[in-house]
């Protein structure tokens, strides 16, 4: 055999190893769910019951399913107003200005903040806002984990629009201009219908990042167990429930842990997909 | 009649460009917004972390709450450092790069040398979807791999391995991403010589390309330094320095989520974190300066 052809199937065989990760995962996450799904069923989605005592053990994990939810459609709730203008500030506006430079590493160092820094700064700087507003449990709950979701998601649904917005072809952008349309009639009737794709995709992606934040939810969401009855509430999302309760967990409990954890896998990879799947039918 | 109508439009132009300037001053206003808590966290981390950096929080090994407590009470400053988070880190990331940088930079020239391939399309697309898996998960992973069954017990290889499988799908595409945008001349050229296949990837492959792969595996890198989820499933944390990889080991971010509402150590963690950002951040502004040199 010639080296060619060595170099050739070591390319390969190396980068198999991906999809044998890949499947290694989903296995171990289903091989690891199943006694909690045999022991609850389907009921184990649809049930609010979370109830870890001892000899009367309970998992359910819908209070969590509708807390990562919540809390990740109320951080892209909040988030769009503020990236739909910077990216408008940065593809349309002051294309190409330094002050846009300035702008963008900016948003891309928000990008680079660890979570757990994120949660710090929430628990003692955001969190005393809301006391004072009288908003939550002493200041946790669902509001405040979305408020710092939305200041991390930001640079996710920036960086795709604002890519997007500034590759409007220009020939469509004058002709708007040369019938009398103002700057905003154009990015209204021109820019975003045909940055429109593109945009979802953004927030899609977006979406996808906050369904699985960790650490800085698990700071300020106040930890209960219970679906949130209000966006005041507190509550638990399926990301801060694993690192809440896995330290303590054993038996039935992991299992119920490593089940949401598969939860959150599936509806992480659909969503990224649903994006991805956009972004490729737009090139 | 006729001059009804002209101020009618003078009218309606006045709305049009009102509302005009309006927008673009909301716009400016929601980016000013957009861009601010970096600057509040920044600046709430050097006010608050500044004062406990000193030799001895990056020398000595983490203090127990009781000495804390005392030093707090005494209004010292807070004896001991660190450094277990700081070695236990550096060895984490370290294996974590070893593991992901050659497999994740094959695997790129992999998908780069066969283009359109079925088999190529489905690992790009995998490693998309592994892109996105929360980190917590590849935390359950590694604990159901790693802590299980190859250390049995909470250890920094399991740590390492859920941080490379976080990195490894990063390095695979801005490897194939940077390689496509080398002149396929400098290659065909090698091949015309009649250069070993292996000699043109690393001879040619890599070293022409050589500043946008460090680009990305410096932010791959910058990514894992602060990831907390997953080591909390399988790195655990420890008070003392530990080099072997076989058992327990703490970690800056570890040590943040530890000590962050203990009010005696709450200073300390301040400090933490600031170094914790100033080493994520220079990583992060050293690949793009890499980044825009090569342009």
């Amino acid at each position: 055999m010639n080296s060619d052809k060595i170099t050739r199937i070591v390319l390969l065989l190396v980068s198999v190893l991906i999809l044998v990760i890949a499947a290694g995962m989903v296995f171990s996450l289903v091989d690891g769910a199943i006694p909690a799904f045999q022991k609850f069923g389907l009921k184990f989605i649809f049930s609010n019951n979370w109830d870890p005592t001892q000899g009367r053990e309970n998992y359910g994990a819908l209070p969590f399913i509708a807390g990562t939810l919540i809390t990740s459609v109320l951080a892209l709730l909040i988030a769009f107003p503020l990236s739909f203008s910077t990216s408008l500030f940065l593809g349309e506006y002051f294309k190409k200005t330094r002050i846009a430079k300035v702008v963008s590493t900016m948003v891309d160092l928000l990008a680079g903040i660890p979570s757990i820094v994120y949660g710090l700064w929430g628990f003692y700087t955001l969190r005393p806002i809301m006391i004072k507003f009288g908003i939550g449990d002493q200041g946790f709950g669902i509001f405040t984990a979305s408020l710092i979701l939305a200041i991390m998601i930001i640079p996710y649904a920036t960086s795709l629009s604002n890519e997007i917005i500034s590759m409007v072809p220009a020939d469509l952008k004058e002709a708007a201009y040369s019938l009398g349309a103002t700057r905003l009639e154009v990015i209204a009737t021109v820019t975003v219908p045909a940055a429109r794709s593109g945009i979802v995709a953004g927030y899609i992606l977006a979406f996808g990042r906050a369904i699985g934040e960790t650490m800085a939810v698990t700071m300020l969401i106040g930890n209960s167990n219970v679906i949130p009855k209000s966006i005041f509430d507190t509550g638990n999302s399926m990301a801060s429930l694993i690192a809440n309760q896995f330290g303590e967990a054993d038996g039935l409990k992991l299992s119920a842990l490593i089940a949401i954890g598969l939860i959150l896998f599936i509806l992480t990879g659909i969503i990224n997909s649903i994006g991805k799947f956009i972004i490729k039918k737009m090139s | 009649m006729e001059n009804k109508n002209i101020l009618m439009q003078a009218d309606h132009s006045r709305s049009r460009l009102m509302k005009e300037k309006a927008f673009l001053w909301i716009v400016v206003f929601f980016s000013v917004v957009t861009i601010s808590p970096i600057i509040l966290i920044i600046w709430r981390l050097i006010q608050k972390g500044i004062h406990q950096l000193s030799f001895s929080f990056l020398s000595k090994t983490t203090p127990d709450a009781f000495e804390a407590m005392t030093a707090v009470a005494a209004g010292e400053r807070i004896p001991g450092g660190i450094v277990n988070g700081i070695t236990g880190t550096l060895i984490m990331v370290a294996l974590a790069a070893i593991i992901a940088i050659p497999t994740g930079l094959i695997s790129g020239i992999y998908l780069y040398e066969n283009p359109g391939k079925r088999l190529a399309n489905l690992i790009r697309n995998v490693a998309d979807i592994l892109q996105g898996v929360p980190s917590i998960v590849l935390g359950l992973i590694s604990y159901l791999w790693v802590v299980r069954y190859v250390t049995q017990g909470f250890s920094a290889l399991a740590g390492s391995v859920a941080l490379s499988i976080m990195m490894l799908p990063m390095i695979v595409r801005s490897t194939e991403e940077t390689l496509k945008m080398i002149p396929i001349t400098i290659k065909e050229a090698a091949l015309a010589l009649g250069v070993p296949y292996h000699k043109v990837i690393l001879r040619v492959l890599i070293p022409t390309s050589f500043s946008g792969l460090s680009t990305g595996i410096l932010l791959g890198i910058s990514r894992i330094i602060g990831e907390t989820a997953p080591l909390m499933l399988t790195a655990l944390g420890s008070t003392a320095i530990n080099w072997d990889i076989t058992k327990p080991t703490s970690a800056i971010p570890l040590l943040v989520w530890e000590f962050y509402n203990n009010p005696y150590m709450v200073d300390m963690i301040w400090t933490s974190s600031l170094l914790l950002m100033i080493i994520v951040l220079s990583f992060n502004l050293m690949s793009k300066q890499i980044g825009t040199k090569r342009k």
